[in-house]
């Protein structure tokens, strides 16, 4: 089985991933409560972690990972990627000019 | 919301389709609720290069490149024969270390968990992959159903390697292990020669988000306790 680390702290993790992903109303929103649910009807009770228990915290780990991620290359692209060309009017504002004004439009 | 076929998602009132128009109609509850968390997601437009889960239920559901399971199980075999982990370099001497030291653990790992030969090559053809060791892999893949095999194939694509994919599907490693061990060499080269945030970690990104949502997606779609059959006829 991977290496997961605390159960608890992958939870934690998860869910403020979606309190980023979900915005103001996160408590209700169903993945939230999805998760919460799944966790406390696997909750600990022996010693030893079951198969079942595992499967959910890998899955979470995963679902974490996925979103982290997605977050993290989005804020990328738009730091990076977003800005496109400047327009013809930002262009001629750098040299200080002003696209003349053609009230019939182009010849 | 809950119908016979599976769970639908509803967008404003009205029903989500395919990009083939078909209903779009996913097996797993749970994977339903992660599609719906994508599409909350959205704030002002809909950036669809992050809907990696919504991406592969359209895939299963429009299955536009027409497979069936046994193509999709050919070409998913037919990665063994370049597997990033079995394919070695001689040069230099620190890369060749640093593949064998974190390469060989997983390839013998799947030839004890599969009891198959596999083995590793530094040849340009790569490495030689019994027949025996194909019709094991074969076989073992047909016990998925046709949604969990679109994704089990589209996390092969994004690794470049069955061994890594197989590993992460078994739960032996984490995602973000077996896209460190895909991307061994560009690691590599990043540690020697520096980080370029926005082309190197704009993939690594990339690549973890596609490998995280192509492994929940296969999970959310084998559980048999939560997972509707009627849906995922082979």
């Amino acid at each position: 089985m991977a290496a997961l680390g605390a159960p608890l702290r992958t939870l934690r993790a998860l869910l403020r991933e979606l309190r980023h992903a979900a915005g103001r109303s996160y408590r209700d929103s169903p993945a939230y409560r999805h998760v919460l649910a799944a966790f406390r009807a696997h909750r600990v009770t022996s010693e030893k972690l079951c198969r079942a228990q595992q499967e959910l915290h890998f899955q979470a780990a995963t679902y974490l990972c996925l979103l982290r991620s997605v977050r993290q290359h989005e804020a990328l692209h738009r730091e990076y990627h977003g800005r496109g060309e400047r327009s013809p009017q930002e262009v001629a504002g750098l040299v200080g000019f002003r696209l003349p004004q053609q009230p019939g439009g182009k010849g | 919301s809950d119908s016979p076929g599976g769970f639908e998602i509803n967008l404003d009132h009205r029903k989500l389709k395919t990009p083939q128009a078909k209903l779009f109609t996913v097996p797993s509850e749970a994977l339903a609720i992660a599609v719906a968390t994508e599409w909350d997601s959205q704030k002002d437009t809909i950036k669809f290069y992050t809907m990696h889960l919504t991406t592969l239920c359209n895939t299963a559901l429009d299955n536009p490149t027409q497979r069936n399971k046994t193509q999709l199980i050919r070409a998913a075999v037919k990665f063994l024969e370049t597997d990033t982990v079995c394919y070695r370099v001689e040069e230099p001497p620190a890369l060749a270390e640093l593949q064998k030291n974190e390469w060989d653990p997983l390839v013998t790992w799947a030839e004890k968990r599969y009891n198959v030969t596999i083995g590793s090559s530094t040849s340009i053809l790569g490495p030689n992959i019994p027949a025996s060791t194909k019709e094991t892999f074969v076989s073992h893949l047909a016990s998925y159903n046709m949604w969990a095999l679109q994704g089990i194939e589209f996390v092969i694509t994004q690794l470049k390697s069955l061994i890594l994919s197989m590993s992460l599907i078994d739960r032996h490693i984490t995602v973000e292990k077996a896209v460190l061990l895909s991307r061994l060499e560009e690691e590599y080269q990043i540690q020697r020669w520096g980080n370029v945030e926005w082309a190197h970690d704009y993939d690594l990104c990339e690549l973890r988000a596609r490998t995280a949502a192509g492994t929940l997606f296969v999970h959310l779609c084998s559980e048999s306790s939560t997972v509707k059959h009627k849906l995922l006829q082979d």
